[in-house]
């Protein structure tokens, strides 16, 4: 008999099959995280959960008799009342009986649910945003690295000598073991020589010429740099300094915002976020809707709250400067701002926008982002010119002044990642064609 | 029990390690073995995680296998059931092979580790060493191996033709895994060990004999072959043919040999299971029989503390709990508890038995011979042939069956048969009945092709009791058949007292393999 403790082998053995099946029903995969975003919040987006696809697009076919036709024989245990030649009217659910031995199948599920990873879940996320891969590898992996000294080390490459401590240990250990300073040596030297010339006081020359004999043998043993006095520079990885942020979710809730455009919103507000969090441990989000009136509000009213009224944008800039003010200082925070609209706002508004935002939003925050979300998912017709809103005038205009804004339209969910180019490019100042 | 002799605890407390499994399995052998007479494979202990016996669930229970995504979603669903605490793993595993290896949970205590060792790797171990089934149709000692090179095989073909193709491929041919075993003992026993060694030597024989200048000869005008009659045709095809996986592995014309190869192996491993389909009550009965008398005998011999017994006593009517139909936790009847009934009456007919078993019974009745009896019996039925050899009146009255039918054209349910004289004969036969194959999977045949003509494959389902195939899935592995086939394909369903055909279903061939 043998007895093998299999515990230790290497897990996750299924996990090639497991992302074959992945594969397999990618399409069905990624419908399903599409929704199952639509109900999480923006932070939830890092974590795995539950998802489940109709059992259809992964089904496994045989030949099984249907258990609707035919008749069928049960013996069954339990019989309390039953005498030959009763008859039982048939169960509603379903022919046959609660389980049938007809039925090894278990009956129809109609949906198929399991647990997806993190990794998994947010590489599906960004891959339905047709996220090109060098940028998902940027957002997924988490803390960036750098290296730093950190002290020194006995051995290293000499690339990395650490002259001016080695010195020193060296200096100490000559002068702890009495090793005879050159000078010294040279004066002996010059002394005896000045004693044989003169030829005078034997005694005295003979005893600085054992002197002499005793010195240089001394600092032949001890070496003026000793493999024990060598340092060298050490270096170590560490993350990259992180601070905490603040992302503002700016968000026109008028009439004219669809629910497929508040969909686009949270899409590139989910991004975002994503973003942040890997650059930043502490990541704090403030939402601010706006209608001719701003106010800050949760997660929850943010998207699905409904509100009537009119369009000052300027409002939820006014808004988010009580914020600033009150509970994040730009001396302590990172503050990222990003505007999601139609592009409407109040042609009497459009100057007070524009000196709020270069005057008090711009000067605050390193990277303000406007989506302007469309109405049409559709390809955009033919010979159709884009009619600019108010709101992308304004930008435009102080743009090309100089400010740093980052500007989209998007229609599509995969017109969103672009928006965020510019913060990957450390806000060169290459112009972007407009879409 | 006869010889009781003084001898010392083996385990105190749930705690166990390596010495305790090891100290366990020696007792329990000295019991079955040297008591009991059983007969095993030599035995391997292997202790798992939860995760990695939820990867063994996956993949159909074995340790090695090669790879496809619907294990993957097997195990997905399985990973979900359990962190949901919807489902409880099975304390252990058991492979057929030699040695037949246990895998048992390190989460088990003292006593679950030697009631699953009782049960494992003594009673299971014991049915597939000397059932006839498990004789004719598996070879344990070459499963393992044999496996390997299965899963070598998949995973160079994917190398080389790509993922998708061999994808594809399995999943056809796991449409047709039901119908992929051969029903009727061939003359050869299976030898598994030799499959790999052919399957070089054929591809050997390919490269040796393999001339380019074959290609370049001008051909003869081919020649136009008299139409042979179909009889002999069909016989050459080896024609009806039950083993669709068999067949088209043979006859298929446009498959790849490495195609032919794969359909190969999932036939052979379908055909590995088949026996464990046909005797689920006698495999569990036996092997539940076998832990209740061991454990009872350590019991006995002060091996095991009554605390203990008290925990196994527990697992053990957990597992033989046969609720009534009209309970909400029925689900069809336990093959453990069905299993285990009837060994224990048989246990009772031999050593003390009424009237009415001696004229059911006469052969076994009163014989005294309890394990020879049964040991005659796990040898040599499969699960229909034993119940319906020896389901007793006593235990029919006991669990109260009745027969109950379901006629489609009815608008009730008849009460045909219950608990008296008139009754035990008939739900015998049809307790017997639901555990034949033959009612368990379809009778579907490969029965004509024309290779020289259209080469449409003509196959049949022959009806049981007018239940039609489900549409759907008919549809779905129909297509599969075609694509492997390369033409065109038709089911016909008909009715095997008037061979009218009360159903067609076709299908056409996608480029998918070619």
């Amino acid at each position: 008999m043998h007895i093998v403790d299999r515990r230790l082998n290497p897990g996750g053995k299924s996990l090639a099959n497991r992302q074959r099946f992945l594969r397999r029903a990618k399409a069905l995969v990624q419908r399903a995280v599409r929704d199952s975003t639509k109900e999480r919040d923006i932070k939830g987006l890092d974590q795995g959960g539950e998802i489940s696809i109709p059992i259809d697009g992964v089904r496994e076919p045989t030949f099984r008799r249907d258990g609707e036709t035919g008749s069928k024989d049960y013996v069954l245990p339990g019989n309390k009342r039953f005498v030959e030649g009763d008859t039982i009217e048939r169960p509603s659910g379903g022919r046959g009986g609660r389980g049938s031995e007809g039925s090894p199948d278990g009956g129809g599920e109609d949906d198929f649910r399991f647990v997806l990873s993190r990794e998994e879940f947010i590489d599906l996320f960004l891959d339905d945003l047709e996220l090109p891969d060098l940028a998902k590898k940027r957002v997924t992996t988490l803390d960036s690295e750098q290296w730093r000294r950190a002290g020194y080390m006995v051995a290293g490459s000499p690339a990395n000598l650490a002259l001016k401590r080695t010195m020193q240990n060296s200096l100490s250990r000559r002068i702890a073991l009495r090793r005879p300073r050159l000078d010294d040596i040279e004066e002996l030297r010059a002394r005896i020589q000045e004693l044989e010339e003169s030829g005078a006081d034997d005694v005295e020359l003979a005893w600085l010429r054992d002197k002499l004999v005793a010195l240089d043998s001394k600092s032949r043993r001890v070496p003026y740099i000793d493999p024990i006095d060598l340092r060298f520079r050490r270096f170590e990885r560490y993350p990259k300094p992180i601070a905490q942020a603040v992302m503002f979710c700016l968000m026109d809730v008028s009439g004219s915002m669809t629910e497929h455009m508040k969909d686009l919103a949270k899409r590139f507000f989910m991004l975002l976020h994503l973003f942040l969090a890997r650059r930043y441990r502490h990541v704090e989000v403030v939402f601010i809707r706006h209608t001719h009136e701003a106010k800050e509000v949760d997660e929850e009213t943010f998207f699905h709250g409904t509100e009537t009224g009119g369009t000052l944008v300027s409002s939820a800039f006014e808004e988010m400067r009580r914020v600033v003010t009150e509970r994040f200082s730009p001396q302590d925070w990172n503050i990222y701002a990003a505007q999601v609209s139609d592009g409407d706002n109040s042609s009497t508004d459009a100057a007070r926008t524009e000196r709020l935002v270069v005057e008090e939003i711009l000067p605050a925050v390193q990277y303000f982002a406007y989506l302007e979300v469309g109405s049409d998912e559709g390809p955009r017709r033919a010979g159709f010119v884009a009619q600019k809103s108010e709101l992308w005038r304004t930008y435009e205009g102080l743009r090309s002044g100089g400010a740093q804004i980052a500007m989209r339209r998007a229609s599509h969910r995969r017109e969103i990642y672009p928006v965020f180019r510019d913060l990957f490019q450390r806000r060169e100042k290459a112009e972007e064609p407009n879409p | 029990m006869s010889n009781v002799e003084p001898s010392t605890v083996l385990f105190e407390g749930a705690d166990w390690n390596f010495e305790t499994i090891r100290r366990v399995h020696d007792a329990i052998e000295d019991v079955a073995v040297g008591e009991f007479g059983l007969n095993v494979y030599p035995n391997q202990i292997e202790i798992i995680t939860a995760e990695q016996m939820l990867d063994a669930y996956s993949s159909i229970g074995m340790p090695l296998f090669y790879k496809h995504w619907s294990f993957g979603k097997h195990f997905a669903q399985q990973e979900s059931y359990y962190r949901k605490g919807l489902m409880g793993l099975a304390y252990e595993i058991v492979i057929n092979s030699s040695p037949c290896i246990s895998y048992i949970m390190e989460e088990n205590s003292a006593t679950m580790q030697a009631l699953v060792i009782a049960h494992a790797a003594f009673g299971h171990n014991h049915f597939f060493k000397n059932n006839y089934l498990f004789k004719q149709w598996t070879d344990a000692e070459g499963i393992l191996a044999y496996l390997e090179f299965a899963k070598g095989y998949v995973a160079r073909c994917e190398e080389r033709y790509g993922q998708a193709a061999v994808e594809r491929l399995l999943d056809a041919a796991h449409a047709l895994m039901s119908h992929g075993v051969h029903r009727h003992p061939r003359k050869r026993r299976p030898d598994l060990l030799s499959e790999e060694r052919r399957e070089a030597e054929r591809r050997r024989h390919q490269e040796q004999v393999y001339n380019d200048l074959w290609r370049t000869v001008p051909g003869s005008e081919r020649r136009v072959r008299d139409r042979v009659n179909d009889e002999i045709r069909r016989a050459l095809l080896e024609l009806p043919q039950e083993n669709i996986l068999y067949f088209l592995e043979k006859a298929a014309p446009r498959l790849k040999p490495w195609q032919r190869e794969i359909l190969r192996i999932v036939r052979h491993i379908a055909q590995y299971f088949y026996p464990q389909k046909q005797t689920k009550v006698m495999n569990e009965g036996c092997a539940t029989y076998c832990h209740h008398r061991i454990m009872t005998a350590l019991h006995e011999r002060g091996q095991i503390t009554d605390g203990a017994f008290l925990e196994f006593l527990q697992s053990h009517t957990n597992v033989i709990r046969q609720p009534e139909f009209d309970d909400q936790h029925f689900g069809g009847i336990n093959p453990y508890a069905l299993g285990f009934a009837m060994m224990s009456d048989i246990d009772r007919i031999c050593i003390d038995p009424t009237e009415e078993d001696h004229s059911w019974f006469p052969e076994i009745a009163g014989n005294g011979d309890t394990w020879g009896t049964l040991k005659q019996v796990w040898a040599n039925y499969r699960d229909e042939s034993f119940v319906s050899q020896f389901l007793s009146p006593r235990l029919i009255r006991e669990w109260r069956m009745f027969h109950l039918m379901d006629d489609a054209e009815e608008p009730e349910l008849l009460v045909s048969a219950i608990h008296d004289d008139r009754g035990y004969r008939r739900i015998r036969r049809m307790l017997a009945q639901q555990y034949d194959v033959a009612w368990l999977d379809p009778d579907i045949e490969v029965v004509d092709v024309d290779l020289e003509g259209d080469r449409r494959l003509i196959m049949h389902h022959k009806l049981l009791k007018q239940a039609f195939l489900r549409e759907e899935d008919a549809r779905r592995v129909l297509q599969h058949i075609a694509d492997l086939w390369g033409y065109e394909v038709v089911l016909r369903e008909i009715d095997p007292t008037s061979d009218t055909v009360l159903k067609e279903h076709t299908s056409e061939a996608r480029p998918v393999f070619f």
